[in-house]
């Protein structure tokens, strides 16, 4: 099959509206005969079962929380990004289209990033309609900040949980049509498999968590705004229950998977303190607004932060990108953060960690200015650390966060297999090869809210005279059957190895190998180790307990099996592409002064990758073409 | 550091549950209350048996998955905080930890320490939004808010919906909970619309579940992880009074 990503004619600025002016759309009337199943509560499912089910189509939606308002959005701390130029600094959409392709280091879609750009100015006023507390100025209106790789300030924020705030607007809409009929919530469940007739996505085999039921769920088609698998490296900025179940078993029933090893890899967030630790939580990059990074001149510094007079602090980031400052894109951050501490100037017991410093900030400003804007942060800080950090700089340290790859998707959000859609951090399109910061929450946000539910039209509209789907079919019964086998077969490993033991394993290898800083050595390695490990979940992991009922372990199991899978093609795609772009750092291709070398010649493409075997792939590549823009060396400096 | 542990297990919500003793040592003053559990699971999955069911998600105290009585105080015992936020610095060499799960009739244990919160998410469905649909909206700036009244708003909105004030409430009242989703969006000119009808539909679900009548102790925004004000109560009966009898004269 080859890869058409169905960009519409005309210039990148018309691309969107011409769009819309010519794809088919459904009459009302027929809307109410068409369901659609929707997996993932969060911004982008959330944000597409509030609007189809507005639309009046029926919809179901599917989430593991025991509400969508937990939905991992909610973690989203610093603000959304758009183009709406309160600021009068010279912002408007192409230049926010630019700094998220340069951003992306030149490898993402110019026309859908064209198009992110311009529907974030909807998405501010449909949010504020919603009732989100955004930040105002003291004239009434709305207030902005600056974030990382870009000169003007577009980023609106509530306070430091932007995510939250966000998460339940879209959730209240959702609530309200719950209320009305349109939507039926299904909590508590985890989609294990996909179920797929006459080649097109009609429904779902989901488990109910509570009760270990396997159910089977009908529609005409089905979207997924199942986030991101950044907890595959077990420590991370994630939920615990992140994961990448749904899109890696789409994936083996024919959805190709995109740029899979391109992981953000954040630069503010809390060190590791120890073996027992869970979960590295972020601390936002709007701190980075008035934070300065340093770390000691001297490897062998006794004293304690505030000791530490200037002339012998290396504010390292302020020194190599004079133009960005501590405002550098992430994966720069973090790889300047990597690159000191690996020379030795680590601060903290376990020498992992860099300063972030509000000293300058607050007698610039004073204190109850930097509560306002991030009080909720250095709360946060401290109840994690006991530490406060308004007397004394946080302590920070890089840590797996987004996955800028996911299931492929053409223009209208599809993927390779028809019917089945992908919105959000599922899909790849829009960040390239490294996001820029509070633009993740504007996609989940137009991906489910303005674009899915206008072009998911355009595939529904041959629907409407199918009628309803049943799940009284040999394809259900067949998908079913898989995924009770897959679940009998984890219960009778009955080894000694905890799941959690294998999975931090895992996220070692893969921290290590497949993360900031790659070479071709480490990452055959890292396959070995892999499938070493593979093999010895299958053969030792300890799972007790049975499937009547809620099963944490069991579950944990069945997304360390999927991850011990995906680690692999994310490996196999890092490998595959012999250049360092974004966050895809390959040691043996970089400047002189160490920073990224793209090979445009060779690797202007993103990768998408088709399932063939247990043992394989087949990697089909969508060349890039840039219209508007000239791919340059994309320098902070 | 070691620690006893008395934690509720609980089959499902019609069997009864009892309390069982638990020993672990070797933990870190800096271990997470949850760590401290995930810890006890590995150990139980090595020796076969069943783990402990418990909530939890986002492990930074934000998305509100997380619960516990620890000890008989909802989220541990340094107020304001999640479970998850809790570590074990909180407590002493030796001590014993009484762990339960939120109890209120009107949220059924599932497992263990797991219970079901819908009853929650039922009182939003009532009426704890804004009835703008996509692509409705004005532009944003058409509506300026005074600062303050945004701050303010958002020191309502900022709930998470844990349900720690229902397990802490000797009435098992979700009134800090409901208040909070009344008060953020009635002190919205966006929301000003509808929020006569918000309100009344709002309390009608919040008694239909099951919830008990606020007595004002107090004891709700001791724990409230978001510190939302009793203020919000104030006002929620404000606001409720408000629509049912001054604006019917």
């Amino acid at each position: 099959m080859s890869l058409n990503a169905k960009i519409p004619v005309g210039p990148l600025k018309d691309k969107w509206q011409n769009y819309l002016a010519k794809t088919r759309i459904v009459n009302p009337a027929n809307r109410k005969k068409l369901d659609v199943i929707v997996v993932g509560g969060g911004l982008s499912g959330g944000g597409a079962a509030a609007s189809l089910a507005e639309l009046g189509y029926n919809v179901k939606v599917f989430f593991f929380q025991d509400s969508a308002r937990r939905s991992h959005s909610v973690a989203a701390q610093g603000g959304v990004n758009a183009a709406k130029n309160y600021k009068n600094d010279g912002d408007n959409v192409y230049r926010m289209f630019y700094d998220t392709i340069k951003g992306g280091d030149f490898r993402s879609r110019e026309a859908n990033v064209y198009r992110m750009a311009e529907v974030s100015v909807d998405l501010i006023d449909h949010m504020v309609a919603q009732g989100v507390p955004f930040g105002r100025e003291y004239g009434g209106y709305l207030s902005n900040r600056s974030f990382g790789g870009v000169l003007v300030s577009r980023t609106f924020y509530a306070r430091g949980q932007t995510g939250q705030q966000l998460l339940l607007a879209t959730y209240q809409a959702m609530m309200k049509q719950v209320k009305v009929g349109k939507l039926k919530q299904y909590s508590r469940h985890e989609i294990l498999d996909i179920v797929i007739i006459d080649g097109k996505a009609r429904g779902i085999i989901a488990r109910n968590l509570d009760t270990g039921e396997i159910e089977r769920h009908a529609a005409h088609a089905v979207v997924f705004g199942t986030g991101g698998f950044g907890k595959i490296f077990y420590l991370s900025t994630l939920a615990m229950n992140s994961n990448g179940s749904a899109n890696w078993r789409a994936h083996k029933k024919g959805a190709y998977f995109a740029n899979p090893s391109w992981t953000q890899i954040h630069p503010t967030a809390l060190p590791q303190s120890g073996e027992h630790q869970s979960k590295l939580t972020l601390m936002s990059e709007s701190l980075r607004n008035d934070g300065r990074i340093w770390v000691p001149k001297n490897k062998d510094e006794k004293r304690a932060p505030g000791d530490i007079p200037d002339e012998d602090r290396d504010y390292y980031l302020e020194r190599r990108y004079p133009a960005f400052g501590n405002l550098v894109p992430r994966d720069v951050a973090s790889r300047a953060a990597k690159e000191r501490m690996d020379a030795g100037y680590g601060v903290g017991p376990l020498k992992n960690a860099v300063y972030l410093d509000f000293k300058t900030a607050i007698e610039r400003l004073g204190e109850d200015t930097i509560k306002e804007r991030y009080g909720n942060l250095f709360t946060m800080y401290e109840k994690i650390t006991a530490i406060n950090a308004y007397k004394e700089p946080m302590k920070i340290s890089p840590a797996a966060h987004f996955s800028m790859g996911g299931l492929w998707v053409d223009y209208e959000l599809h993927t390779t297999i028809p019917g089945l859609f992908a919105v959000g951090e599922a899909n790849f399109a829009d960040h390239g090869a490294n996001r820029l910061g509070a633009n993740s929450l504007l996609q989940a946000s137009v991906d489910g809210n303005f674009i899915l539910p206008n072009t998911i039209s355009n595939y529904l509209a041959d629907d409407i005279r199918t009628g309803p789907i049943s799940t009284d079919t040999a394809e259900f019964e067949e998908a079913e059957k898989a995924v009770k086998d897959q679940v009998e077969k984890l219960l009778s490993i009955k080894g000694t190895m905890p799941v959690d033991q294998i999975h931090r394993r895992l996220g070692k290898i893969m921290f290590k190998e497949v993360a900031m800083s790659r070479n071709e050595k480490g990452m055959l390695w890292a396959i070995e180790e892999i499938k070493k490990l593979r093999k010895e979940f299958w053969e030792n992991a300890a799972i007790p307990g049975d499937e009547k009922g809620p099963n944490s372990e069991l579950e944990k199991a069945g997304r360390l099996a999927d991850y011990l899978e995906i680690a692999e093609l994310m490996t196999v795609d890092a490998l595959s592409r012999k250049e360092s772009c974004g966050a895809h750092f390959r040691e043996e291709y970089q400047t002189k002064e160490g920073e990224a070398l793209r090979d445009d010649k060779n690797y202007m493409y993103s990768s998408a990758w088709e399932w063939q075997d247990e043992k394989d792939w087949k990697l089909h590549k969508e060349a890039l073409e840039f219209t508007e823009v000239t791919p340059t060396v994309r320098s902070y400096k | 550091m070691k620690l006893t542990l008395k934690i509720w297990r609980q089959e499902n919500a019609k069997t009864k549950g009892k309390l069982v003793n638990y020993e672990l040592s070797n933990l870190s003053l800096d271990m997470s209350f949850l760590e401290m559990l995930d810890t006890l699971n590995e150990q139980l999955a090595v020796k076969g048996e069943r783990g402990v069911e418990f909530d939890h998600d986002c492990r930074e105290g934000i998305c509100g998955q997380c619960s516990l009585v620890i000890n008989g105080q909802a989220h541990g015992p340094e107020g304001h905080y999640t479970t998850c936020q809790t570590h074990l610095r909180s407590f002493k060499d030796g001590d014993t930890l009484a762990i339960e799960p939120f109890r209120a009739n009107s949220f059924p244990v599932i497992r263990d320490l797991k219970v079901d919160r819908s009853s929650m998410d039922r009182i939003i469905q009532a009426g704890g939004y804004i009835s703008s649909f996509t692509g409705m909206a004005p532009e944003a700036n058409s509506i300026p808010i005074h600062h303050e009244i945004a701050e303010s708003a958002f020191d309502s909105a900022a709930c998470i919906g844990c349900g720690a004030c229902v397990a802490t409430c000797k009435n098992s009242s979700a009134a800090l909970f409901l208040s909070a989703k009344v008060g953020h969006l009635a002190k919205l000119p966006q929301g000003k619309v509808e929020r006569m009808e918000r309100v009344v539909w709002m309390v009608n679900a919040h008694d239909e579940e099951g919830f008990g009548s606020c007595t004002h102790t107090g004891a709700c925004a001791m724990v409230c992880p978001q510190e939302v004000q009793l203020l919000d109560i104030a006002r929620m009966n404000y606001e409720y009074n408000r629509a049912t009898c001054l604006v019917k004269e």
